[in-house]
């Protein structure tokens, strides 16, 4: 049902873009909705991440899996239990580099017995890791057409992903990968059950739309083939804030605006969604707080400072009477001896 | 807010990563391309819209099946029905680079503005060019 939404989701959003290219509503499509898309995603990212400042941690709790800083001759794991604010940047480095947590990924198997058993499986953080990194090499591959003149780095970066030099334009590697592996993703929400239960809408939707930003791309590209040159005069013409709306895109303009729309689409969904792991993993205090709470005390920042420590002995003192009556043990009697055993 | 200096440098970054486009586009002025057109003739071998996005397949074409199979002649395919269409020679140097004489001023200019290399110039020697 969920998966069945995200399609029909995504279809809509190619059959809306389609009907308006259609009709004529090129500015809207072209000027229009990218812009609001930016200021959408940029100032919805931002809200997000000072909610999520303003949301108070009550406890130290880095997740670690080694060896605390202790004793001199105990040797300290300063990767799996960093103490120092250094080493949380490093372990925070391989975490979003990397992925390192998601490499201890385990599957969980009932065999018979009954007896559960819990395998190493990679295949997630494979596929994870691909994705993201081809997903990175493709936006800065668009630089080629974001900004003029174009920057070096993109012609370094197109001639290794166009290495094979198969057909004109010249195939991209990473258009390849990218399609294969949001499929994987897909397909492995769909075919492991415990995984099929647990997702929702929101777990497809993405990926649905992903996968139909890169297949309409790679039409575009290969297939029906727009003039890039006026896809650039557009696309920079954007982003050096002197929008136009060019004329000579092609009989296949409309397959650039859907490109667009689809994408733009993608930047109004990021704020709202789970995509907003991007910002949130720097926000995770189970990731960005030293395991120091042996040296520093962690406060709980919503404590109330008017409510002092209240220490037993003053709790006595508040209550002897009554407890004495009741025939409680005191720690200091009535007329202030010392209970001892008598 | 807690951490209001790491949260907030952060949030910084992030824009001006984000919006690094509009950053390296800063200052500079949004051109139009103008491309040195052929001085006679005015019909290109294939319809000109066809041939803005459609050109390099073209040459590909040309390549394999001149040199691989010697097939050397080529009759217009993209033009509408009714239209006179004509025979060339399947010939980078000899066809094209007869009328767009200058590739700086022709085939370089979208090329460099698109971020496009084309392999042509491998093989090829490119035209001498007197500007």
């Amino acid at each position: 049902m969920s998966m069945l939404v995200s399609l029909i989701a995504v279809f809509g959003l190619v059959a809306v873009s389609y009907m308006m290219e259609l009709v004529g509503l090129h500015t809207v499509l072209g000027i229009i909705i990218p812009y609001t898309a930016v200021l959408v995603f940029l100032g919805g990212f931002t809200y997000r991440i000072i909610d999520w400042a303003r949301s108070p941690v009550p406890f130290k709790i880095p997740t670690t899996c080694g060896q605390q800083e202790s004793l001199s001759w105990i040797k300290h794991n300063k990767l799996e239990s960093p103490s120092t604010t250094g080493q949380v940047m490093a372990r925070m480095f391989l975490e979003v580099f990397f992925f390192r947590s998601l490499f201890r990924n385990t599957k969980t198997d009932a065999t018979e017995g009954p007896r559960l058993l819990y395998t190493s499986d990679k295949f997630l953080w494979l596929g994870g890791i691909v994705f993201h990194w081809t997903f990175l090499v493709i936006v800065l591959r668009h630089f080629r057409l974001f900004v003029e003149p174009v920057p070096g780095f993109v012609h370094l970066l197109e001639s290794v992903d166009g290495f094979i030099q198969l057909t004109l334009p010249t195939f991209y590697m990473t258009d390849m990968v990218i399609v294969l592996v949001v499929t994987y993703l897909f397909i492995r929400r769909v075919v492991i059950p415990q995984v099929k239960y647990i997702s929702l809408a929101a777990d497809f939707f993405p990926l649905l739309l992903i996968l139909a930003i890169a297949l309409t791309g790679i039409l575009m590209r290969y297939i029906l083939k727009v003039n890039i040159v006026g896809v650039k005069e557009l696309v920079h013409g954007l982003f050096a804030l002197s929008p136009v709306i060019p004329d000579n895109l092609g009989s296949t303009a409309y397959i650039f605006y859907i490109h667009l729309f689809l994408v733009s689409s993608l930047l109004v969904y990021f704020p709202f969604s789970k995509l907003m792991h991007m910002g949130g993993v720097f926000m995770s205090p189970t990731r960005n707080l030293p395991n120091d709470s042996r040296k520093h005390r962690h406060i709980n920042p919503w404590n109330d400072p008017n409510i002092k420590p209240h220490s037993y002995e003053a709790y006595e003192d508040d209550f002897r009477k009554v407890m004495k009556s009741v025939g409680l043990p005191l720690e200091k009697d009535v007329d202030g001896e010392e209970e001892g055993e008598k | 807010m807690y951490n209001k200096k790491a949260v907030l440098a952060g949030v910084v970054a992030f824009i001006i990563l984000m919006t690094a486009p509009f950053w390296l586009n800063a200052g500079r002025e949004h051109k139009k391309l103008e491309l040195e057109k052929p001085q006679f003739e005015k019909e290109c071998v294939e319809p000109i819209k066809w041939m803005r996005a459609g050109h390099m397949q073209l040459l590909d074409n040309w390549r394999n099946e001149a040199v691989r199979e010697s097939k050397r002649d080529y009759t217009s395919e993209h033009f509408k029905a009714g239209h006179d269409n004509k025979k060339f020679k399947k010939s980078l140097t000899l066809t094209c680079l007869d009328c767009h004489k200058n590739k700086k001023k022709f085939c370089d200019k979208c090329h460099t503005y698109a971020g496009v290399k084309p392999y042509c110039w491998e093989c090829h020697v490119a035209p001498e060019e007197k500007i």
